[in-house]
C-alpha cells in the first residue's frame, strides 16, 4: 500500500515537472539490464531477448551485456505472473513478447493477469501473415479462396502452426469476416505443431491451404512448392517479399502481424520506463538491427512508448471480439 | 558421381584444425550433457547456442558445433542408461530395459562396449543415407498425413504389450497412466486448457523431461534413502568384477550385429518422419527386436541385443532427423527444431533449396556428422572402462550426486521452481510404482507418444469432418493398421503354443523387474 502511494506520488511529481522527465532519462541506467524470455532457450522469445541484447550491447546502450534468463511455462503466462506478482518495481527488467502474448492476455489464457498490468516498451519488428496453397492447386487468388470457402466450408482445410483460438487461426477468421461469411465457426483449421510441420501437410496434400508467416513461407515460395495467396501487410513487403500481393489490393481490408517487441513491469519508474523506451527505439533504427531484422524475415513494425501500449491495446480488444464469436471465450 | 564430389567439397570445409576442434569440443560436451539426467540434445543445443553466438561463429563452424553436440548427446544418453537406471535422455530409455541388467550381472563394459559401437554404426549408415536418399525420403516424409501418423502411434502401441514387464496389465495400466498426463494443458485442437485446475504452469502441459526425470531418477534416490542401511552392506560385495570387460567378446559383436543393422533401419525411418522423432525410433527398434528375437525368453533381463537395437536406433534416427531438416526447412525431432532457429539467425534460409542455395553449409555439415561420428567411437570405446567405474562409487555418494544433477538441471531448463516440484512429485509416483512392481517406461511412453496419436486423429478427423473412414483412406495406413493389428495380436495367438508354462516365466521376470 505504502510502496504503491508512494509511487503515485512519484508519478504525479513526474507529470508535474514534465522538463524533468526527459532528463532523468539520461540519468537513469540499469545496473543489471535483463531480458526475461518466457520460453526456454532456442525459441522464438530467447532469440528475441538474445539479439536486442546483443544489438543493445554493440551500441553501448547498456553497460555490460543484457542477461537473459529463461522463464518458461504457460505460454509466455508464468514469466507475465512473475513480473506482475514478484517483479513490479524493477527497473532493470524487459520482457520480450509477441502477438502470441496479446492473444493470450485477449483470452484470459494467463489467469488473472490482464495487458495494463505492464508497461509496453515497444516493437522491434513484424511478421507478416500470409495465405498459401501448394503450387499444383487450382486456387488463383484469396478471392478465389474465399468464395470457396464461403460457397462450401467444409472443402477448404486451413493448416497452420498455432494451436485453435492462436494467431495463425484467426488470421484466417478475420479474413473470413471480410469475405461475408457469418458463421466463422465452420471454417476449418487444423491445428500443428509449427509452421514447418504445417507446411509439410499443405504438400503432402493432406490440407488445402495454410496460414502462417512471412518468414516461414520465403523457403518454399524460392523453391515454387507455396503459392502465396495473400500477405496480410498494409503495404507490400521489401525486398525479397515484395511478390506477395497484399490482402488489401485484393480488397480484403485485413492486416496481421506477428510483432516482436518487450514490456516491462507495471511499477517501473519514469525513468526507467524512458530509459528503456528510448534504448529500444535507438536499437530498432540502427543498421544492425535493420540486418537482423533482414535475416530474420521481419518487416518494419515502428511503435514505440504511449503508441504502442495503444498498438497493443487495439490488438488485444480485436482478438477479444474475435474469440468471442468462435466461442472460445464467454 | 556429383555426391562424392559435392561430399569432398565438404570434408574440405570441414577438416580445417578450427572445425576439427569445435566438433571435438562439441563431442565431449554432447557426450556429458547426454549422460546428466534431465540434459538431453535439444537443451544441449539450446545451451550452447549462446556460446556459439558469443564466440561469433559463421554458420559453417557454428553448425558443427553443434550437430557435434547434438550426435554425443545420443551418443552420452546410454551411459546413465546402463550404469544407473536413469536415462540420460528419453531416447536412452530403451536402453534402461536391458543395459541395466546387464550392468546388475558385472557385465557394465561389456553393454557400454555394444551401445557404443551400435551408437556408431546407427549414425554413421543413417549419415550415408541422409547423403543419398534425402531427396527421395522427403516424398516419404509427404506421404505421412494425420491418419498415417495416428496409425503409426497405433503400430508403436500395440507393440507395447509386455516390453517392459512380463506382467502386460501393469504394462497397460502404466501406459494409461501416461496417456492420462498427456492429456495435461491447453489442447491444440480447441484451445481450452485440460485438467489444469486453473494453475496457468500446466498450461503446457507436463514436459515429459520433468517426468523422465523424477521417474527415473528422483525416484532412484527415494529408492536409495528406503533402503539406506540394507544396500549398503551387499554393496561391499565384490566391487571388482563389476565393472565387466571393456572389450566385447566377438560372438556378442556377432549376435548383435543384426540387432544394430535392423535397429539402424528402423530408426532411421522413424527420425525421418517430421513429429515422430528419436524416442519413436529407438522405442520401435527395440520393440520390433523383441518381437523378432525373445526366443527364450531373455530380454529385459541383460540381453546384449537388447541395448543393441535401440542404441542404433535412436543414433539412426538423429541422423534421419536431419533429413527433413536440410531437404525440407521442417524439423523432424525437437533438436533440429532447435537448430533450425539457429540457422535463420546465422542467415540460412532453410527451405527446400538449401541445398541448392548453400552447398557448403549442407555438405559441411555433412561432413562434420562423419568426423564427428568417428570421433566419439574413438572417445567412447576407451573411456567404457573409465564410465564403468561409475559403479565402483558407493551409493551413499552417488545418489546426492543424482539428486543434485537432477534439481539443477530441471531448473535450468525451464527456470521454474514449479517445474522442480512436479518432478520431486514425479519421484514419489515413480517410488510408488516400484513398490507395486509397476514399470515405469511405459508411462513415459505414454505421455511422449499419447498426446501425438491423439492430436493426429483429431485433426484427422477436423479434415475429414469426422468421418472415420478417412482413417483408412490411404494404402499406407491400411498397412500401418494391419502391422498394428499384427504386432498385437500374433503374440498372443502364438505365444498360446510356443510359450513354457505362463506361471514360471511370470514369476522370473517379475523378479527381475521389481529392481
Amino acid at each position: 500500500m505504502l510502496t504503491s502511494r508512494l509511487r503515485v506520488c512519484a508519478l504525479a511529481a513526474a507529470m508535474l515537472l514534465p522538463a524533468a522527465a526527459p532528463a532523468a532519462a539520461q540519468d537513469f541506467t540499469p545496473s543489471n539490464p535483463e531480458c526475461i524470455a518466457p520460453a526456454a532457450a532456442g525459441g522464438g522469445w530467447d532469440f528475441t531477448c538474445r539479439q536486442v541484447g546483443k544489438a543493445m550491447q554493440d551500441l553501448k546502450l547498456i553497460p555490460g551485456t543484457l542477461q537473459v534468463t529463461n522463464l518458461a511455462g504457460g505460454g509466455g503466462g508464468v514469466a507475465y505472473a512473475e513480473v506482475v506478482n514478484k517483479r513490479n518495481d524493477s527497473n532493470d527488467v524487459i520482457v520480450a513478447a509477441s502477438t502470441a502474448t496479446s492473444t493470450r492476455l485477449a483470452q484470459g489464457a494467463y489467469p488473472g493477469n490482464t495487458m495494463d498490468q505492464v508497461r509496453w516498451l515497444g516493437a522491434v519488428g513484424a511478421d507478416y501473415g500470409v495465405i498459401g496453397v501448394a503450387k499444383d492447386s487450382p486456387i488463383k487468388d484469396l478471392k478465389e479462396l474465399m468464395e470457396k470457402v464461403k460457397a462450401d466450408p467444409t472443402s477448404v482445410s486451413f493448416a497452420g502452426g498455432s494451436a485453435v483460438g492462436g494467431w495463425d487461426h484467426l488470421k484466417v477468421l478475420l479474413l473470413a469476416k471480410k469475405a461475408g461469411i457469418d458463421d466463422v465457426r465452420k471454417v476449418k483449421y487444423v491445428a500443428f505443431d509449427g509452421g514447418g510441420e504445417a507446411m509439410t501437410q499443405l504438400l503432402g496434400g493432406s490440407v488445402q491451404a495454410f496460414t502462417g508467416d512471412a518468414s516461414e513461407a520465403k523457403g518454399f515460395v524460392d523453391s515454387g512448392d507455396l503459392k502465396v495467396l495473400a500477405v496480410l501487410a498494409p503495404e507490400k513487403l521489401p525486398g525479397d517479399f515484395s511478390s506477395f500481393p497484399t490482402a488489401k489490393e485484393q480488397g480484403f481490408d485485413v492486416t496481421g502481424a506477428n510483432w516482436r517487441g518487450f514490456y516491462g513491469p507495471g511499477g517501473m519508474s519514469e525513468a526507467s520506463y524512458d530509459f528503456w523506451v528510448d534504448a529500444l527505439q535507438k536499437t530498432y533504427q540502427s543498421d544492425e538491427w535493420k540486418t537482423i531484422m533482414e535475416q530474420n524475415g521481419l518487416a518494419p513494425l515502428d511503435y514505440s512508448g504511449e503508441e504502442f501500449q495503444k498498438f497493443v491495446a487495439a490488438s488485444v480488444a480485436e482478438i477479444e471480439g474475435l474469440s468471442k464469436e468462435i466461442g472460445l471465450i464467454q | 558421381m556429383d555426391t562424392f564430389t559435392q561430399l569432398a567439397n565438404g570434408f574440405a570445409i570441414a577438416l580445417t584444425f578450427e572445425n576439427l576442434f569445435l566438433a571435438f569440443v562439441g563431442c565431449i560436451l554432447g557426450t556429458i550433457i547426454g549422460a546428466l539426467p534431465g540434459l538431453g540434445p535439444a537443451n544441449g543445443v539450446a545451451i550452447l547456442i549462446p556460446l556459439a553466438f558469443s564466440l561469433g561463429l559463421p554458420a559453417t563452424p557454428a553448425l558443427i558445433l553443434l550437430t557435434s553436440v547434438y550426435y554425443g548427446a545420443m551418443y552420452g544418453g546410454r551411459i546413465s542408461s546402463i550404469l544407473l537406471n536413469i536415462p540420460g535422455d528419453e531416447p536412452a530409455m530403451m536402453t534402461t530395459l536391458d543395459g541395466y541388467p546387464m550392468a546388475q550381472k558385472g557385465q557394465a563394459g561389456e553393454a557400454l562396449a555394444i551401445s557404443g559401437i551400435a551408437s556408431f554404426v546407427g549414425s554413421f549408415f543413417a549419415t550415408w543415407g541422409l547423403v543419398f536418399l534425402a531427396p527421395s525420403l522427403v516424398a516419404l516424409a509427404l506421404l505421412f498425413g494425420p491418419a498415417e501418423y495416428f496409425a503409426l502411434y497405433l503400430l508403436a502401441f500395440a507393440t507395447l504389450g509386455g516390453l517392459a514387464s512380463a506382467n502386460q496389465a501393469k504394462a497397460a495400466l502404466a501406459a494409461a497412466l501416461g496417456l492420462g498426463i498427456a492429456m495435461i494443458g491447453v489442447d491444440g485442437q480447441t484451445g481450452v486448457p485440460r485438467f489444469s485446475f486453473g494453475e496457468v504452469h500446466l498450461y503446457d502441459g507436463i514436459d515429459f523431461l520433468v517426468a523422465i526425470v523424477g521417474l527415473f531418477a528422483v525416484a532412484e534416490v527415494f529408492v536409495f534413502l528406503e533402503h539406506k542401511g540394507e544396500r549398503e552392506a551387499a554393496d561391499e560385495g565384490d566391487k571388482l568384477s563389476v565393472t565387466g570387460r571393456t572389450i566385447p567378446p566377438l560372438s556378442m559383436l556377432k549376435e548383435t550385429a543384426g540387432s544394430m543393422g535392423r535397429g539402424t533401419i528402423v530408426g532411421f525411418f522413424a527420425g525421418v518422419l517430421p513429429g515422430a522423432g528419436a524416442s519413436l525410433g529407438s522405442f520401435l527398434a527395440y520393440g520390433f527386436e523383441k518381437k523378432l528375437k525373445n526366443k527364450n525368453d531373455t530380454f529385459g533381463k541383460g540381453d546384449p541385443r537388447g541395448v543393441a537395437a535401440p542404441e542404433a536406433g535412436n543414433n539412426a534416427s538423429a541422423g534421419g532427423a536431419l533429413v527433413p531438416m536440410l531437404a525440407l526447412g521442417v524439423p523432424g525431432s525437437g533438436t533440429t527444431a532447435v537448430l533450425l532457429a539457429m540457422l535463420m539467425t546465422l542467415n540460412v534460409q532453410p527451405g527446400p533449396l538449401l541445398f541448392q542455395q548453400n552447398p557448403d553449409v549442407v555438405w559441411g555439415l555433412i561432413a562434420a556428422l562423419f568426423i564427428g561420428n568417428i570421433m566419439l567411437l574413438i572417445l567412447n570405446l576407451p573411456l567404457v572402462a573409465v564410465f564403468a567405474r561409475v559403479l565402483l562409487i558407493p551409493v551413499r555418494y552417488l545418489m546426492p550426486a543424482v539428486a543434485m544433477i537432477s534439481f539443477v538441471s530441471v531448473y535450468g531448463i525451464s527456470g521454474s521452481s514449479f517445474d522442480v516440484m512436479m518432478m520431486v512429485i514425479f519421484g514419489l509416483l515413480g517410488w510408488l510404482l516400484r513398490k507395486m512392481e509397476i514399470p515405469t517406461v511405459p508411462v513415459i511412453l505414454g505421455i511422449l507418444l499419447g498426446n501425438a496419436m491423439e492430436v493426429n486423429l483429431r485433426r484427422e478427423l477436423t479434415i475429414s469432418d469426422g468421418n472415420l473412414m478417412a482413417l483408412f483412406d490411404s494404402p499406407l495406413a491400411i498397412t500401418l493398421w494391419l502391422m498394428a493389428i499384427g504386432g498385437f495380436l500374433i503374440p498372443i495367438v502364438a505365444g498360446r503354443f510356443f510359450r513354457r508354462p505362463e506361471g514360471v516365466t511370470e514369476k522370473e521376470a517379475e523378479a527381475n523387474v521389481g529392481d
